[in-house]
């Protein structure tokens, strides 16, 4: 006799669901990005043939548009330095005049601001060898590269992927990411802060207890976050650090050095990418040298350079200062002294230059850990949290924002809606009023950042409260609300609560793509996305009639009784019914039997709430008679307001 | 069936006006109100209308076991947290953010002496307003507040500034324990003005921790 598959309630596979689908974790780098798998706990790094598990950012164009990623693209970047991209997480949800002030430093051309160009976002277009790209468009490449890697050694197919970003990344940042995974035909089970999975990595590895700090500074963004670990839970207590600091920081200070002593012209674009790539050397060289001799042939002309340690470090010291002092801020957030952290984990391939090393353990008084390679820890700990979202796990991560959220108010301020270092999901209100009579829209500006005033600060979105009815000034009640999901993402709701008009928009950041430019970017990318769409429809429909069969199913087991044989038969019948259409490809008649299936257990529905009805009441009849024979009266208590609490004045506080 | 539908909707009309029963609405069996899950389906439940003494299985009270409030804290987050609906329906998943933040919610709130006076003052109440105050007319209160930010502004160093927020954080725990006896009584009055000292005390403290980050950045 065959064994029946008994499953919990809700995770009934869908057939043709295999383990041949599996869920990578990737962290997407500046410099380098590495994608690992975990199975059983054990997370793996994937490696190609010679062993390399880091996989350079880095895009070429051919001329035709196609790109080429990885080893092969860093190497041609000397050769062909117009046609190859690098570093392109520093422009993730960038505008352009947020890369204003560096723009002389980054190796990009960037393309002019189109002014009133209509549907089209603020959002940063590179001019790579004649091809206009958006970062979200290169990253998407990237990640396309990494998922065709990964399918290549797990010899499967690779569709789902938990995806690692900077603590400190802002909300548009977050946004570009997620829009350059859907471009790679990737579903994001999860954004996760990479310091929380580093940390994940270590805590699983050696079962930690107390607080851990993990200082990661990658090639182009640097965070600091203060975690405490207990016996499985991952709480982040505050975090902090700097979107636009990191290594690649290091290399311009030096390439800088280098072309300050330049005596011909003005370098071009080329020049300066050649400088910054000897500099890089440079810093790697002198990380476990004491000195060197480097060459740079700079638009035809040739100059050596002698550096030591002492004069490398003296150039990088005051950025690798700016890091500690935000390590300072974030310890002072969570009001605990250096002293009370129990480790450091260091993080990102810049913590290899012994001068943050030595300057990180001054402050925490301590050796920070290094023993996972720093370079690859954050894609084990998404690995790692893949395998939790999709097989379960015994640990839990609470994270937290890296940024307060506040709002626009009169003259240019900031109200601050979600401070920063609130757990996430959170939600939180605010109520708004009009300020001229008959006022019949508002404006809602959301912001990011800790600063007073609104300019200063990140802005995320607009949009407009229309239709308030005619009231005089200040009788409205507009009621808004910020929820942030367990991605750090913001949906921002507007309703006026006298009439209810409501408005919801989910934050499309002002430098992100719109969903015009992004289903455009969606077709061209994906010869086969119908198709693509189609199989996800008929897998979402599938999770759904398995958690309605389960349902049932459930529902039997405890109140089969209330049914007589025909009626058990009948439900039974369309139970089957359900899983076969299930088995099959045919989406609409999933959907089909799921609704015949809530109408054929209505019935029984109403028998089970009848049942369910008469046992509370019995219990309640039972309390009830308890309480009598205490004689306790809840009632009462909760009526104590007085009406000389009222504030005196408008004018309070400041 | 029509007596039995009509005998349903009658013990309905019952059951709401107890508020303890509600249909789920994945399998439509009873489930107790304010549970987080079927007992039947095991299918997950919307937050409900709890106030955060009861989400958190605790008694209404200034006096808050904080162990006791993290480990319910983390109990139910292993349950309901969004990572545990990463596979589950669109219907789900909401249904688990929305748990979730209430419970982030609930335990932020009770967490926070200060949060947790203004809101179990609320529960009583007494609403007292965000940045307004109750007593600003207390000369008391005033004077203590200026004197502390007069010295705030005439310390020159780091460590003369520390002594500040370690005098802010004594101040702050006394005004916790007088709110901890006065939340005994029902004087509402004294209550709303030991939350204003509270909160300026708190004000200030957070000022000194600016200042004193202001301080080491010039160093």
């Amino acid at each position: 006799m065959a064994l029946l598959q008994i499953h919990e309630p809700g995770e009934t596979p869908a057939p043709h669901e295999n383990d041949a689908d599996v869920a990578v974790g990737i962290d997407l780098g500046t410099t380098n990005s590495v994608t690992a798998v975990s199975v059983d706990g054990k997370a793996e790094v994937l490696r190609d043939e010679d062993g390399q598990a880091l996989v350079p950012s880095v895009v070429a164009y051919a001329p035709d548009g196609s790109p080429i990623v990885g080893g092969l693209a860093k190497s041609l970047i000397a050769m062909r330095p117009d046609s190859v991209v690098s570093s392109i997480k520093r422009l993730m949800g960038r505008g352009i005049e947020d890369i204003k002030s560096v723009a002389g430093h980054l190796p990009f051309t960037v393309e002019p601001a189109v002014e009133g160009e209509s549907g089209a976002s603020r959002m940063v277009r590179l001019n790579v060898d004649g091809h206009k790209l958006t970062p979200v468009e290169i990253s998407g490449h990237i990640l396309t590269a990494l998922k065709e890697r990964a399918e290549g050694v797990l010899d499967r197919e690779v569709t789902r992927a938990v995806i690692t970003v900077p603590a400190y990344f802002d909300d548009a940042a977050r946004t570009a990411t997620k829009d350059a995974a859907r471009l790679a035909g990737l579903e994001v089970l999860r954004l996760v802060n990479e310091p929380t999975a580093a940390a994940l990595a270590y805590g699983l590895d050696k079962e930690a207890e107390g607080l851990y700090a993990v200082y990661d500074l990658g090639g182009g963004t640097f965070d600091i976050s203060l975690l405490r670990m207990e016996k499985g839970v991952f709480q982040v207590l505050s975090t902090g650090g700097d979107a636009a600091l990191g290594g690649d920081d290091f290399d311009h200070a030096v390439a800088e050095h280098f072309l300050k002593d330049w005596t011909g012209k003005t370098p071009g674009s080329g020049a300066v990418k050649q400088a910054v790539a000897t500099a890089r050397e440079v810093k790697e060289a002198l990380s476990a040298d004491d000195q060197g001799t480097w060459t740079l042939e700079l638009d035809g002309e040739e100059q050596s350079f002698a550096l030591d340690r002492a004069a490398f470090e003296a150039m990088i010291e005051p950025l690798v200062k700016r890091t500690i002092r935000i390590c300072e801020d974030v310890l002072d957030d969570a009001d605990v002294t250096p002293d009370r952290v129990k480790g450091v984990v260091l993080v990102g391939g810049s913590t290899r230059v012994p001068l943050v090393r030595k300057m990180v353990a001054g402050l925490f008084g301590r050796e920070p850990l290094a023993d996972i390679d720093p370079d690859e820890v954050v894609a084990v700990g998404a690995a790692l949290q893949a395998e939790a979202l999709t097989v379960g796990s015994d640990t839990l991560l609470l994270d937290v924002t890296p940024l307060s959220l506040g709002i626009e108010t009169m003259g240019g301020l900031t109200e601050k809606i979600i401070p920063r270092n609130t757990p996430i999901p959170v939600a939180k209100a605010q109520e708004f009023t009009t300020y001229q009579d008959g006022q019949s829209a508002m404006a809602i500006h959301a912001v990011q950042g800790e600063r007073e005033m609104v300019d200063q600060n990140r802005s995320l979105a607009r949009f407009t409260l229309r239709g308030i009815p005619p009231m005089t000034a200040g009788a409205a009640r507009i009621r808004v609300t910020y929820a942030v999901d367990a991605d750090g993402l913001l949906t921002v709701s507007a309703r006026e609560e006298t009439t209810g008009t409501e408005q919801s928009i989910e934050v499309k950041p002002s430098y992100g793509l719109s969903e015009d430019e992004m289903s455009q970017m969606l077709y061209d990318s994906m010869k086969h996305a119908k198709d693509d769409m189609t199989m996800r429809l008929l897998a979402e429909s599938r999770v759904e009639a398995g958690r309605a069969v389960g349902a049932v199913k459930a529902a039997l087991d405890i109140d089969g009784d209330l049914l007589g044989d025909d009626d058990r038969k009948a439900i039974d019948a369309i139970v089957a019914e359900t899983e076969a259409a299930v088995a099959g490809e045919d989406r609409d008649a999933i959907s089909a039997a799921v609704e015949k299936l809530e109408e054929g257990t209505r019935v029984f529905a109403e028998q089970r709430m009848d049942r369910g009805i008469r046992a509370a009441l019995r219990g309640v009849e039972v309390e009830r008679l308890d309480k009598a024979a205490h004689g306790r009266d809840q009632q009462g208590e909760e009526q104590a307001a007085s009406s000389d609490d009222r504030p005196k004045s408008a004018e309070a506080g400041d | 069936m029509q007596a039995k539908a009509e005998g349903a909707a009658r013990s309905d009309n019952a059951a709401a006006e107890q508020n303890i029963v509600q249909a789920c609405w994945s399998c439509h069996g009873p489930v107790a109100v304010g549970d987080p899950f079927c007992s039947s389906c095991k299918a997950v439940q919307p937050p409900g209308q709890a106030d955060h003494f009861q989400r958190m299985g605790l008694e209404r009270s200034f006096d808050v076991d904080l162990d006791a409030l993290e480990k319910a804290y983390f109990r139910m987050q292993r349950d309901l947290h969004p990572d545990r609906f990463a596979t589950k329906t669109p219907k789900e998943k909401s249904l688990s953010q929305q748990q979730a933040t209430s419970l982030n919610d609930a335990y932020e709130t009770l967490k926070d002496p200060l949060d947790r006076a203004v809101y179990l003052a609320h529960l009583k109440g007494l609403d007292v307003l965000k940045e307004g105050c109750n007593a600003l007319n207390d000369p008391v209160i005033l004077m203590e507040a200026m004197e502390m930010r007069e010295a705030l502004a005439e310390a020159e160093s780091a460590d003369e500034v520390s002594d500040l927020t370690r005098r802010a954080q004594g101040d702050i725990a006394d005004c916790e324990k007088e709110l901890s006896s006065a939340f005994e009584g029902t004087d509402m009055d004294h209550i709303g003005t030991l939350i204003t000292r509270l909160k300026y005390l708190r004000k200030l403290a957070d000022e000194t921790r600016f200042r004193r980050a202001e301080l080491r950045s010039m160093a």
